[in-house]
């Protein structure tokens, strides 16, 4: 537990210059084997300083000697920052995400950033930049460790050191990867985290979160790095509630299970985990209530990749080899020299989405795609509104099967990859918070359990988590 | 819905992404997979339905129209191989 450790190095009974070496050492041994960092930073020179502040009795902070590591789309200063994608190589930000400069502010000691599918485009960590190689499940290395946020579930399965991540959700980059790596993943509220430093994607469905090897670790991060910041016009001003430690008493409590998660198309050993899980919460008092949310399950994903992939061909545009990044010989006009850095240096996956969502509000289509994608997402969030007037929290698996295997995931077309977020797009579409927990296993494969809140109503997910573990 | 390479071409240009002919192909064929399924959205009656840019309510904000901090003109340029005096250098746009 990350507290207990903070208390005692405060104290100055941890040596923290060698709890430094020892984290860089392990990292980048994890490293070759797996490949789940991008950039180091140098965590040995901030546990000097640290290490100074606890022999002059002036330690403080709830994440004083812990070892903080960046999904790679969230800037951390003068480390490289590129979310995996070649066009914003070489970039070092000038300054830090806010989330990250929380961090710090609580005596976090910055590790490394993580690697991921370019930009997020991805929930298998399969479409990282050019010239990146794809993160390997810390369990068998054959399979995904799930996307995006892939080097972060990765890492915190592996480390040993105490060691906590920022990662981030656009539609389940958390919580898929959390679930293949056997990890707690916790996404919040849309707004709740400031995005200020967040490579985004899709402003409006981006959030950051944690992850930890168990849920009041991720809870204590997530705690930290909410609240309102003059920096994000749309981060909200609502009062961050206690989110670590919340008692995991469900007396009474009603969990909604969604009817359309468990039919045939998942597989078996995930479908009687989860349902076995439920049991155990009934047992200890909560009341089950199924229900059914046919317009989250059966137009959330359209809606959701819609809206993402037209946020994200505006969003990327930014990227023109001018400021920041990749950049060329200046030579031709404007237009030849930025189609000329983004052909070379994007990914298949990136120019597809780009493709798809310029299509989508191009004249005489928009109507049709993005503003129907998002009145539908207007129906969909309405019908959650709906769904929590008679229950808590909802469950549903988090992803319908286990780590498939690289041979599997080859198999499948770029549609067939999306309709795999089938049950984490749709909250995600909707801003809910929601979690996933290590939830029993599958041929020696974690098994993720998804529980998912109301807006803002993080501890709701959190009392609930705690019951299970 | 049909996406021909021709439709897949028009696309491109306006996404400034030049492609080679078999990307075009591939594209095309995928792009025609994947907003088929989109289309199902057109099942779901949105009439008078508002859209939602956000999924949770967003206020405009304002600040105060004072001088913060903000970065410096050398710190702003200084991930660019591309400036000129106190700018930056850009191809010609014309």
């Amino acid at each position: 537990m990350i507290k207990q450790y903070v208390e005692s190095a405060k104290k100055g009974a941890v040596d923290l210059l060698e709890q430094a070496h020892k984290a860089l050492e392990e990292t980048q041994k994890i490293n070759k084997e797996y490949r789940y960092s991008a950039a180091f930073a140098d965590p040995v020179a901030q546990a000097e300083k640290l290490q100074q502040q606890a022999k002059d009795g002036k330690a403080k902070g709830r994440l004083f000697g812990v070892f903080v590591s960046v999904k790679d789309n969230i800037c951390v200063k003068g480390i490289e920052s590129t979310a995996s994608s070649a066009i914003l190589k070489g970039y070092k930000p000038v300054f830090n995400a806010t989330a990250v400069q929380k961090c710090i502010d609580e005596g976090a000691i910055i590790l490394c950033k993580t690697v991921q599918d370019e930009f997020g485009f991805g929930g298998f960590s399969v479409n990282t930049g050019k010239g990146i190689e794809k993160p390997l499940n810390p369990i068998d290395r054959k399979r995904t460790c799930g996307g995006s946020s892939g080097g972060a579930a990765g890492l915190t399965k592996k480390a040993t050191f105490p060691h906590l991540a920022l990662a981030e959700s656009t539609g389940g980059s958390i919580a898929n990867p959390a679930s293949f790596c056997g990890v707690a993943g916790l996404t919040p509220t849309y707004s709740r985290v400031s995005r200020y430093g967040l490579i985004d994607y899709a402003n409006s469905l981006d959030k950051i979160g944690t992850m930890a090897l168990n849920v009041n670790d991720a809870a204590l991060l997530l705690e930290i790095i909410s609240g309102h910041d003059p920096k994000d016009s749309t981060c909200s001003q609502l009062p961050v509630p206690s989110m670590a430690d919340v008692p995991g008493v469900i007396s009474g409590l009603r969990i909604g299970i969604v009817k359309e998660a468990f039919n045939e198309q998942m597989d078996n050993n995930v479908r009687k985990t989860i349902l076995e899980a439920v049991y155990k919460l009934e047992q200890i008092g909560a009341r089950r209530i199924e229900l059914s949310l046919p317009l989250s399950m059966n137009y959330g994903l359209s809606s959701y990749y819609t809206l993402a992939m037209t946020e994200a061909s505006t969003n990327l545009a930014k990227y023109c080899g001018l400021r920041y990044g990749a950049s060329e010989q200046l030579s031709g006009t404007y237009n030849e020299y930025f189609s000329r850095v983004r052909t070379s240096q994007l990914g298949d996956e990136a120019k597809r989405r780009i493709l798809l969502g310029t299509f989508a509000r191009m004249a005489g289509h928009r109507d049709a795609f993005y503003t129907k994608a998002a009145q539908v997402r207007t129906k969909i969030i309405q019908e959650y509104h709906m769904a929590f007037k008679n229950v808590d929290v909802l469950i549903t698996p988090t992803m319908p099967l286990v780590a498939p295997t690289f041979e599997e995931l080859k198999q499948l077309t770029p549609l067939q990859h999306y309709m795999m977020d089938i049950l984490t797009v749709p909250a995600n579409l909707a801003g809910l918070p929601h979690i996933s927990l290590p939830c029993g296993e599958s041929n020696k494969l974690p098994i993720g359990i998804m529980i998912t809140a109301n807006h803002f109503q993080e501890q709701k997910m959190l009392q609930v988590s705690n019951a299970l573990h | 819905m049909d996406i021909t390479p021709e439709i897949v071409k028009k696309v491109a240009e306006n996404a400034r992404l030049k492609l080679k002919e078999e990307e075009i192909k591939k594209f095309a064929q995928e792009m025609k997979d994947i907003l088929s399924n989109f289309e199902k959205l057109n099942e779901v009656d949105t009439k008078d339905v508002p859209p939602s840019f956000h999924p949770v309510p967003i206020k405009n904000t304002s600040r105060p129209d004072e001088k913060g901090e903000c970065l410096t003109t050398q710190e702003a340029l200084s991930l660019s191989p591309h400036t000129s005096g106190n700018y930056f250098k850009g191809p010609k746009t014309l």
